[in-house]
């Protein structure tokens, strides 16, 4: 089943006649993901990738059962693209877009609160690499050969650690389920705790894979619930120990601000809930197939 | 985007916070000049640099003649002043702010920041200011009264009356608080701040609120629809090499060690930078190349790295999705040439088009070492360093 992505979820992309909209689009429909057309205002009627293309969301959605959008639209529409989907009733939104201001994240999280919680549509990113199962389909901008089909989740903020992470699980004959990289933003649209109920939720999910960094009180967050509500392991890495503070480390949520958001009080948060952490970067993998192990002989 | 004290008194002062007159220099004599327009018997004069602790650092002086202004402006042209705050290069003061000195019966403290847990502006207030809000924080954390405004409201004048209140404010200065909080409020959401601190809001014997210090900072992704701010963008802030970076689409923060990094993501980039500090390493920067990079950018790359004159040993570490490991190759290859490479040079790529990256970088003849994994690679730039290898 995975989570977010199978390969019979409907895909349309907003901005899929742009070129890195359409760059993106062929690779995933080459990799097998299921997607059904694109929407750019404007271009309503013509065709690209042999999907057709529509004005607005709404009428993909009426016109093709359209579940799920990946978001490649400028800075400055995007977060305009993200409620157009939210309104048109799309159940997932993947939104790749780096450098949206801040407010207009805001403003899509309060509008987001308007739905009743059955029609309220997830944002995943912005600022992210996209969300993949792999074997299934996959929305974003990840190189879907290094992923291996398997039962271990992921969800990181960085896109190339996320791909780091999966590497070292392949090649230690480990597979994932499904991966999410929820973005490097200060305002997200799913936090690390949300990724994680998905992935308790998932039957062909054993375990979850988390990476953080430093910024924000999101890891804390989620070492809090996985401690409570949480069967499944949870390891973990958090990047940035060598961060000095105050300075931005190219996400725009990259920075220690406050107490609790520098990597080492993180992963001392981490620890004291139970979850393991990975000692370096190196050996993410390494740290996963050891609580595997542990785990299956217990 | 940070902005200068000066910059953000105005920018304040238009949306009805109370400050403080001053004027602006250039020059020693334009501060004594600035003085004597502003009449009065005290000035105090301020270094203006983006950075805090200017106090401490002796960038601010209270002045008792118009030839005492123009005599400690002089000290300030063209100092780099070194705060608690900056590197150990400090920032160079090329403008001066000059303004009537307050009297001061007591300092308050006021922020307003993006809190990342509730998504909202949070107001941040003490009735103990004047020091920075780390030590606040720290010393008297039971003074820090905090604030979550709902931006479908807006600040709501009951919500600003009971913070002034709960600050021990009284009669006139209530409303006073009121219209300075509502007036913060108002210019952080319509310019898209990421923070507004006043520090000290001081409280005069006559009883009336004071800006005497203000800072403002801005979210750059915002910066193409406030064209007015982004003009207040001042590089001689910057370090070059962060700025320059900055132009060609690179994201580099220097720092303090000697193994330069060049890197593709941010997540990437912090975990190879750990792990060279668990190898036993320093890394000299951080820089995320970014995606879809060309040879050219690569080349840029190495070029910044290289203008920091620590760097004994470089490290490429590419995971590629969207970019191609045989055009990072390419580029290494390139940059080798171009920029006539004498310091060791560790590449590892992963990802996207590996084996031809990897066929291009054997290939080459030129003494690049390759490492297959991310503990690898760092271990062997560690080991590379000409100096301190012991």
């Amino acid at each position: 089943m995975a989570i977010l992505i199978t390969e019979n979820t409907r895909v349309i992309v907003q901005g899929m006649s742009g070129r890195i909209g359409s760059f993106h689009a062929a690779d995933m429909i080459k990799h097998g993901t299921n997607v059904v057309g694109g929407v750019t205002p404007g271009k309503g009627g013509e065709s690209i990738l042999d999907r057709p293309l529509f004005n607005t969301v709404r009428e993909a959605v009426e016109q093709l059962g359209a579940e799920a959008s990946l978001i490649f639209v400028p800075p400055p529409f995007a977060a305009d693209a993200i409620m157009e989907a939210a309104d048109a009733g799309i159940r997932t939104a993947v939104c790749v877009t780096d450098g949206i201001p801040s407010q207009d994240m805001m403003r899509v999280k309060r509008f987001l609160r308007r739905y009743p919680a059955e029609r309220k549509m997830r944002v995943i990113g912005p600022n992210c690499a996209g969300i993949i199962s792999p074997g299934k389909g996959f929305m974003g901008i990840m190189p879907p050969h290094i992923y291996m089909p398997g039962r271990i989740g992921i969800v990181g903020r960085s896109g190339t650690l996320g791909y780091e992470a999966a590497a070292q699980l392949k090649a230690l004959g480990i597979g994932v389920s499904t991966s999410v990289g929820i973005g490097g933003d200060p305002i997200n649209g799913s936090s690390f705790r949300d990724i994680l109920e998905l992935f308790e939720a998932d039957p062909e999910t054993d375990a979850v894979m988390m990476i953080g960094e430093i910024g924000g009180p999101q890891e804390a967050e989620a070492a809090a619930y996985a401690r409570d509500h949480m069967k499944k392991p949870v390891v973990a890495y958090i990047a940035g120990l060598t961060a000095p503070k105050g300075r931005k480390m190219g996400h725009a949520g990259a920075i220690v601000s406050a107490f609790g958001e520098s990597a080492q009080e993180k992963v001392d948060i981490l620890t004291a809930a139970g979850i393991t952490v990975a000692p370096n970067p190196s050996s993410m993998g390494e740290t996963m197939a050891m609580v595997l192990a542990a785990r299956k002989a217990a | 985007m940070d902005i200068h004290e000066y910059q953000a008194k105005e920018i304040l002062a238009r949306f009805g916070v109370p400050v403080p007159r001053g004027g602006l220099a250039y020059s020693p004599e334009q501060a004594g000049y600035r003085a004597r327009e502003l009449g009065g018997k005290a000035w105090v004069v301020k270094a203006q640099i983006h950075s805090g602790g200017r106090g401490a650092a002796g960038g601010v002086k209270l002045c008792k003649t118009p030839e005492e202004v123009q005599a400690f402006a002089s000290t300030l042209f063209g100092k780099q002043l070194v705060t608690k705050q900056t590197d150990a290069n400090g920032k160079g003061v090329y403008r001066v702010w000059v303004e009537g000195a307050s009297d001061i019966a007591q300092e308050l403290y006021l922020g307003f920041v993006l809190d990342r847990k509730s998504e909202r502006i949070m107001i941040v207030a003490s009735a103990h200011g004047g020091m920075e809000i780390e030590d606040l924080a720290d010393k008297d954390p039971q003074s820090l009264r905090r604030m979550i405004v709902d931006p479908a409201a807006g600040l709501s004048e009951f919500q600003a009356r009971e913070l002034a209140f709960q600050l021990g404010l009284r009669g006139g200065q209530v409303a006073q608080m009121v219209t300075t909080l509502r007036a913060c409020y108002r210019a952080y959401r319509d310019l898209d701040a990421v923070m507004v601190e006043i520090n000290p809001l001081v409280v005069t014997h006559s009883g009336d609120l004071v800006a005497l210090d203000a800072k403002m900072s801005f979210d750059t992704n915002a910066l193409f629809r406030q064209p007015q701010i982004a003009e207040l963008r001042d590089r001689s802030q910057e370090d070059p090499r962060e700025s320059t970076a900055g132009d060609h689409g690179l994201s580099y923060v220097g720092l303090e060690g000697d193994i330069g990094c060049i890197i593709n993501g941010a997540g990437l980039a912090m975990a190879t930078m750990d792990m060279i500090k668990l190898a036993g390493g320093e890394p000299a920067n951080f820089l995320d190349i970014g995606g879809g990079a060309s040879p050219e950018r690569v080349v840029r790359a190495f070029r910044t790295v290289l203008a920091d004159g620590n760097v004994s040993v470089i490290l490429v570490n590419i995971f590629a999705g969207i970019n191609r490991c045989d055009w990072v190759a390419q580029g290494v290859v390139q940059a080798y040439k171009e920029v006539g490479l004498t310091i060791p040079v560790v590449v590892r790529l992963a990802g996207t088009n590996v084996e031809e990256g990897k066929a291009i970088i054997d290939g080459s003849g030129l003494p690049l070492i390759s490492a297959d994994s991310l503990a690898e690679a760092a271990a062997a730039a560690v080991a590379a360093r000409p100096r301190k290898a012991a």
